[in-house]
């Protein structure tokens, strides 16, 4: 088999955060057992709309795993509009690579990415619902 | 440490092997010639077909020597379809890709093929096998033993079935992994065509034989000239048929010694799993594999997760069979037996070997339920599972 780059062996042996998040304001979920790899992204925004926090819980390969540590790494700091456009392509690049039949690993990270952010917007939309309603 | 537990994958070659090969490959002959310099070559090339002949109880004119376990399968199979008519073919739902996709690409040449299922334990269901049989099946391919799980074959009561009504349907087993793990005879199994390969009975990498039964006929599968009985052209792999001559000889003769060590590690290694990791399924039952193969599916984690950390311990491990590692698809063998997809995804196979001793198999129990603790807390499944 092709073999992981070392960023990739990096992310796989010491992920960054790992966990969930208690009250998240948006939460990705994709994939399904059957395929191998479900990931849950996790995000936390603040009031400036940037993301203060992410963590993620994958079931899944090596590539998958350091996949889901990469997203959450870079997203941290950026703003929602800056988050959502990390592309799967991005996620590769900064892990110096990822052999051909893992790429979709990469997308899957990049759709939870997604998943978690529509959530956050549905959700603030809500409260912005809410309040005006009681307003 | 470095512990090697993927020997149904491939077998670290003996030292007595590996000089018997070095040796050899002074004799630079042709077995075909008639100088000396060949007469040579060609007694170390029959030495050797005694040996593997002697290892199995059969004629040593019986022995096709071949470039491995794959080509044994299939010049049995489409050597064999080469010289019949009939269109229909019989096999089993947990065979080794070389079956397969052989007979997944014969189905698609217009042969109708049925795959027999098999039991949670990964055995043959003779009765399903039995009603498929007719006047029209060509041959039938089923392994001794598979790969994945080590699960033991009832191979005789297959021939006992087909031959009992059928005489004429060809029996092929594809023994690769059973040869120098359990003791078998082919004239007790019956078998027409029994394929055998050196790289995983500590011999070299390459090198293949297949039995076929006196009075049955297969055709060659690549044109040459009128080496192995005109089935398989081609000058002789003479350094690697001695070899596998060697390591065929010393597996058989160290059977029961190796099988009683490896049956203490069996147990103890399950033992020790069982005690220190929960929600786990040892795959197919311990009474009826392979001495050396433990198969076991930890749940809500994923399999190549499970060997990567494994791999920083140094300890080398696979998920379902060496194909199948680096594939995405989930083990066809687990799903015949009807594991539920999360059990598959996280199923690895342990497979000792001559080597392996007691001290690999603490250092194994030492470092796996830390990894599988870790791999399990990342495991978004863990939670919904509790
Ligand atoms: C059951 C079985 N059949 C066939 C093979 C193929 O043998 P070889 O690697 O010698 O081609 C293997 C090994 O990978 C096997 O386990």
């Amino acid at each position: 088999m092709e073999q992981y780059s070392s960023k990739v062996m990096e992310h796989f042996t010491s992920p960054k955060n790992v966990g969930e998040i208690e009250n998240p304001s948006g939460v990705g979920h994709v994939g399904n057992p059957v395929c191998g790899d479900i990931m849950e992204l996790y995000i936390k925004v603040d009031d400036k709309e940037v993301v203060t926090d992410a963590k993620f819980k994958t079931f899944g390969c090596g590539a998958a795993i350091a996949t889901s540590s990469m997203v959450t790494e870079m997203i941290i700091g950026k703003t929602v509009d800056e988050a959502e456009k990390v592309s799967n392509r991005a996620v590769t690049e900064a892990l110096g690579g990822l052999p051909k039949v893992k790429m979709h690993c990469s997308v899957l990270a990049e759709e939870a990415l997604k998943k978690a952010i529509d959530d956050y917007r549905e959700r603030s939309k809500d409260e912005k619902n809410n309040k005006d309603n009681k307003g | 440490m470095r512990v090697y537990l993927d020997n149904n994958s491939t077998t670290p070659i003996s030292d007595e092997v590996k000089k018997e090969i070095v040796s050899a490959m002074d004799v630079y002959g042709n077995p075909s010639s008639l100088h000396q310099f060949g007469v040579e070559a060609r007694n170390i090339v029959e030495k050797a077909r005694l040996r593997i002949a002697q290892a199995l109880g059969c004629d040593n004119q019986e022995i096709i020597f071949t470039g491995g376990g794959t080509e044994s399968d299939n010049l049995a199979v489409r050597g064999y379809l080469k010289t019949t008519s009939k269109k229909h073919i019989i096999t089993s739902a947990i065979e080794h890709h070389a079956v397969y996709n052989m007979f997944n690409e014969l189905e698609k040449e217009g042969y109708r093929v049925s795959r027999i299922g098999v039991d949670k334990n990964g055995i043959l269901d003779i009765e399903q096998l039995k009603e498929h049989l007719s006047e029209e099946t060509a041959i039938v391919s089923i392994m001794l033993a598979n790969n994945e799980t080590g699960a033991v074959q009832p191979i005789a009561e297959v021939v006992s079935a087909v031959k009992s009504i059928y005489p004429h349907i060809i029996v092929h087993t594809d023994a690769v992994q059973a040869f120098g793990k359990m003791k078998f005879k082919v004239k007790d199994l019956g078998v027409d065509l029994l394929s055998v390969s050196a790289h995983k009975i500590n011999g070299p990498k390459g090198v293949g034989a297949l039995y076929v039964r006196k009075g049955v006929k297969i055709k060659h599968l690549v044109s040459g000239g009128h080496h192995e009985r005109n089935i398989r052209p081609g000058t002789e792999n003479v350094a690697g048929i001695a070899g596998f001559g060697l390591a065929a000889e010393l597996s058989v003769s160290g059977i029961d010694r190796n099988n009683g060590q490896l049956e203490k590690l069996k147990i103890k290694f399950i033992k020790g799993i069982r005690e220190s990791i929960d929600n786990i399924t040892v795959n197919g039952d311990p009474e009826k594999t392979l001495s050396n193969t433990v198969n076991v599916s930890f749940n809500n984690v994923e399999g190549e997760s499970v060997i990567m950390m494994l791999d920083m311990h140094g300890i080398a491990v696979s998920t379902g069979s060496a194909c199948t590692s680096g594939s995405l698809e989930p083990s066809h063998v687990l799903k015949a037996m009807g594991a539920d997809p999360v059990s598959s995804q996280g199923s690895i196979r342990f497979s000792m070997g001559k080597y392996t001793t007691e001290d690999e198999i603490d250092y194994l129990l030492e470092k796996l339920p830390s990894v599988i603790e870790r791999l399990r807390k990342m495991s978004p499944l863990e939670r919904e599972s509790k």
